[in-house]
């Protein structure tokens, strides 16, 4: 298991947004988090990214317990995320959007990139050809030196995949990626996550709403109402649960 | 096409630095004193307000802490270059700490020593300030500037008080405040292009963001407000052997309040825009001094007042922020323009 | 002795606490620091005097002058120069108060001129009197009497009115007012009313304790109510009283029994404030919640 929750709950004062959940996530895997709003889906990924600390539990990773860590050290460790609403980096291009990704990963001090040494040249050129390569990969490399804001929805939607890509994950955060997305848009956004596993090693975990999306892509999916697991198992299966249905009362997306 | 507008930033930075050592050169010997004057505070200036420009536009940190940090340069080099006679002469309100005596440096040691001791005053502050959540950097600089007068009051063995110090040596001239105003430009320009750069537009833009991407915020705003404090330092010991004295009083709120107007008439964010905002505001300030005195109103004589300069200051930055937040450049670089005219007008 | 010091300092924490409210409140709707909000406490001193020494008014008019006009002139800035740039980045707003700040402090410069005005203090608060074995003068005893007295109004109307519900919600989430079918701008119109009528009664006890006016006699005030606030804990009434009242009492009883550290007086709010920084950023009264912000 890539990724174990281990019996977390959350309080935010009086409120529980998460009690008592576990679940683990295989390598490779696509894991769906679902549930109805306010759920405590976006609740957990902050657990796992860091921005949250669990009031109680444990959140483990590749073996490792990691609640407590800050946040831009669990990205050093394997996981990056984007977010539900679309936060790429205003007032930078599209590959510089990438590059911030990358450059935690790029070799060269303070001191080297004043006196511009040669291996702030080289680090550079190589994070900028690494940054290259995966909006290639996307299709966008025509459009690197746009200012990312600039770009349409769904063109945006892939940078920021491509700016999480970036960080190098083993395993990835997806809020509701496909919102605001129109059928085909988001049939073709599967078939890149699909494909971004493969060729770039990965275990995601997404969060969504669009139940026809979450069918076509999900190995597993976990259910969560109130911040309680409802129903942990195959995305088809967790359509005919009554339990799932009860919670849901008519909150599906069924495009 | 890539090598070829490299090629073109090359020769941008080749010819920016050939025009201002020739503009240097020339200004020496052609220009009169009152002139000299101007460029040298200009100068000055243009180191100030581009690295005040790194903390504020760049990282997006709201700061006041120019006066205290160009305080603190100014008094490490007033107390490094003037000479123990001096000292022991003008120590009026009581005698001076016998080290204070022996302190000497050349220009460059105090210039440098002075950077050094306001940057690491600065990493002080950034620990509890950085390290939480909320805008408490304005206020804790601001506060900043006023221990550092209050201290320059109160230890008058070493810096005599409200008297100042006095008889510092002349060492600033144009090739000193121009050459070393190029050399924080360079500087500036080349840590905002690199992933130290993009790591503090990263914070200005989304902190959250940032962090999601592997960024160390903290970091980032430590090194810019670090940075910027060192090169006010450094602004500071200029300043101190241009104006050959320095008192507590010159170091007041208005002092970082145009550097404020400075950088964002000039568009926050922006070093070229730092640099245009000080010729504007710096010339427009010369010109604006008959605004302190007598005028004639449509033929109505009124009389002098003092401060009706800053009344209009203040006035012109707040007009600017409601109806031309973007100042002159915005968060664009000369650069930029010339890429987005060969891309056909963007 | 000790007493009378205390008295003293309750006397000046008052006065910061009046401030530190306007501060906490306008942070707690706006998360903007209002760096006007000191120079609104000069502007109330002003109208003071203006009233009694320029229209000849009676001390309780000009009183009332000084709150209406600082109510009004907060309001207004409000609407003026912060309302517009609701939705500009955070930085431009807090530019823009600097602007605001430093506007207010010159033009009564160049109006009343720099030189410090003597405030014309009524007779009546400069009797000294016998209180409780002390002899002190009223206008010095007062100042916390009248505070706590409008520090009850203040939570009464925070706790046990629609409008001070709706300003807590402010504080905590702008959304949800609005669904509420509350005009949030509106109510924050109100916390900068409230508040700069709190900064002109302080401003009007400083003019009668100190007793003088002058332009810039709300930069330093300002700056350590600030300090206050966030001591005490930022967004809190309570906070920013106790806030106040620490920083009041230290400074006056730190220089009772140090003369020496006299000069050190103003530097005190601000090591308060760096020490609060460094090992509860959320003041004493501070309530610890990670706010949902993803």
């Amino acid at each position: 298991m890539i990724l174990k929750i281990d019996n977390v709950t959350k309080n935010f004062g009086g409120v529980t947004a998460i009690k008592e959940t576990s679940f683990s996530v295989a390598p490779k895997e696509i894991f769906g988090l679902i549930g109805p709003n306010g759920a405590g889906k976006t609740t957990m990924f902050n657990i796992i990214t860091g921005n949250y600390v669990p009031t109680s539990g444990e959140v483990i990773f590749r073996n490792e317990a990691i609640s407590g860590l800050k946040p831009h050290h669990i990205v050093r460790k394997g996981i990056a995320r984007t977010f539900q609403n679309i936060r790429l980096f205003s007032s930078m291009s599209v590959l510089d959007n990438i590059l911030i990704g990358f450059d935690f990963q790029a070799r060269y001090g303070f001191l080297e990139s004043i006196v511009r040494f040669p291996r702030f040249i080289t680090e550079e050129r190589r994070i900028k050809a690494r940054a290259m390569e995966i909006l290639d990969y996307f299709g966008m490399s025509a459009l690197a030196h746009e200012k990312a804001v600039d770009l349409s929805y769904g063109q945006q939607r892939k940078v920021e995949i491509a700016r999480a890509l970036a960080t190098n994950p083993d395993l990835l955060l997806l809020d509701e990626p496909a919102a605001g997305m129109n059928p085909s848009e988001t049939e073709e956004l599967g078939e890149i996550i699909k494909k971004a596993r493969v060729d770039f090693d990965l275990t995601v975990l997404l969060i969504e709403h669009d139940m026809k999306f979450v069918n076509q892509l999900c190995d597993k999916v976990l259910v969560l109402d109130y911040g309680k697991t409802i129903f942990e198992g195959k995305p088809a299966d967790a359509i005919q649960d009554p339990e799932v249905i009860a919670a849901y009362l008519g909150d599906f997306h069924n495009d | 096409m890539n090598t070829l507008m490299l090629k073109k930033e090359q020769w941008l930075k080749i010819s920016f630095v050939a025009i201002t050592v020739w503009f240097i050169w020339f200004s020496n010997s052609h220009f009169d004193e009152y002139t000299i004057r101007i460029l040298n505070n200009i100068a000055i200036f243009i180191i100030l307000a581009v690295s005040y420009n790194l903390i504020n536009g760049v990282t997006g940190q709201f700061s006041l802490e120019p006066n205290g940090f160009v305080a603190i340069g100014a008094y490490v080099a007033a107390l490094l270059l003037t000479s123990p006679e001096a000292k022991q002469y003008q120590y009026a309100i009581v005698d001076p700490y016998p080290f204070v005596l022996t302190l000497h440096a050349n220009f460059v040691v105090a210039l440098l020593l002075g950077g050094a001791f306001a940057a690491t005053l600065a990493a002080c502050l950034s620990f509890p300030v950085f390290r939480v959540r909320g805008d408490y950097l304005a206020i804790v600089t601001l506060g900043f500037g006023f221990i550092i007068k209050i201290l320059a009051i109160n230890v008058p063995e070493v810096t005599n008080g409200s008297l100042g110090i006095n008889d510092i040596p002349e060492f600033s001239n144009l090739y000193w405040t121009g050459g070393i105003a190029m050399i924080a430009v360079i500087v500036v320009l080349n840590i905002i292009n690199s992933k130290f750069g993009r790591a503090m537009k990263a914070v200005r833009d989304d902190e959250d963001a940032a962090t999601a991407m592997g960024v160390n915020t903290f970091k980032a705003k430590t090194l810019a407000f670090c940075t910027s404090a060192f090169f006010e330092g450094v602004g500071g010991g200029l300043l101190a052997a241009l104006l050959t004295s320095i008192s507590p009083d010159l170091f007041d709120f208005f002092f970082t309040f145009q550097l404020l107007i400075i950088i964002v008439l000039g568009g926050l964010g922006s070093t070229t825009g730092a640099i245009i905002g000080t010729v504007l505001v710096m010339g427009g300030s010369e010109w604006m001094r008959f605004l302190d005195e007598p005028m004639n109103l449509l033929g109505y004589e009124t009389t002098a007042m003092p401060g009706m300069r800053m009344v209009v200051f203040s006035l012109g930055l707040i007009l600017i922020m409601l109806f031309a937040r973007e100042g002159v450049m915005g968060k664009r670089e000369l650069t930029d323009l010339l890429k987005w005219r060969r891309k056909g007008g963007k | 002795m000790f007493m009378q010091q205390m008295v003293n300092g309750f006397s000046l924490g008052s006065m910061y606490a009046l401030i530190a409210i306007g501060y906490t409140m306008v942070y707690g709707v706006l998360r903007l620091i209002n760096f006007a909000h000191g120079d609104i406490m000069m502007v109330g001193g002003f109208l003071g005097y203006f009233g009694i020494a320029v229209l000849g008014l009676p001390f309780g008019a000009a009183v009332i002058l000084a709150i209406v006009g600082s109510a009004l002139l907060g309001m207004a800035s409000d609407r003026i120069a912060y309302r517009p740039l609701r939705s500009a980045p955070k930085i431009s707003l807090l530019i823009t108060a600097i602007g605001v700040s430093f506007f207010l402090e010159n033009a009564f410069n160049v109006f009343f001129g720099g030189v410090p005005r003597a405030f014309p203090v009524p007779a009546y608060l400069e009797e000294v009197v016998d209180f409780m074995g002390l002899t002190m003068p009223v206008s010095a005893i007062i100042v916390p009497i009248i505070t706590a007295f409008l520090l009850a109004i203040i939570l009464w109307v925070l706790f046990k009115t629609k409008y001070g519900m709706a300003i807590r919600a402010l504080a905590f989430d702008v959304g949800t007012v609005n669904l509420m079918g509350i005009d949030a701008n509106r109510i924050i119109t109100l916390v900068f009313g409230i508040g700069s009528a709190l900064a002109a009664v302080g401003g009007i006890f400083w003019a009668v304790n100190y007793p003088s006016v002058e332009p810039m006699m709300g930069v330093l005030v300002g700056l350590k109510a600030f300090a206050a606030a966030v001591v005490g804990g930022i967004g809190s009434v309570g906070g920013a009283v106790l806030g106040g009242l620490i920083i009041g009492f230290t400074e006056v009883v730190v220089i009772a029994f140090f003369p020496e550290l006299g000069g050190y007086k103003d530097a005190f709010a601000f090591i308060f404030l760096i020490l609060i920084l460094l090992f509860k950023p959320t003041g004493i009264l501070g309530i610890d919640f990670e706010k949902s912000r993803f």
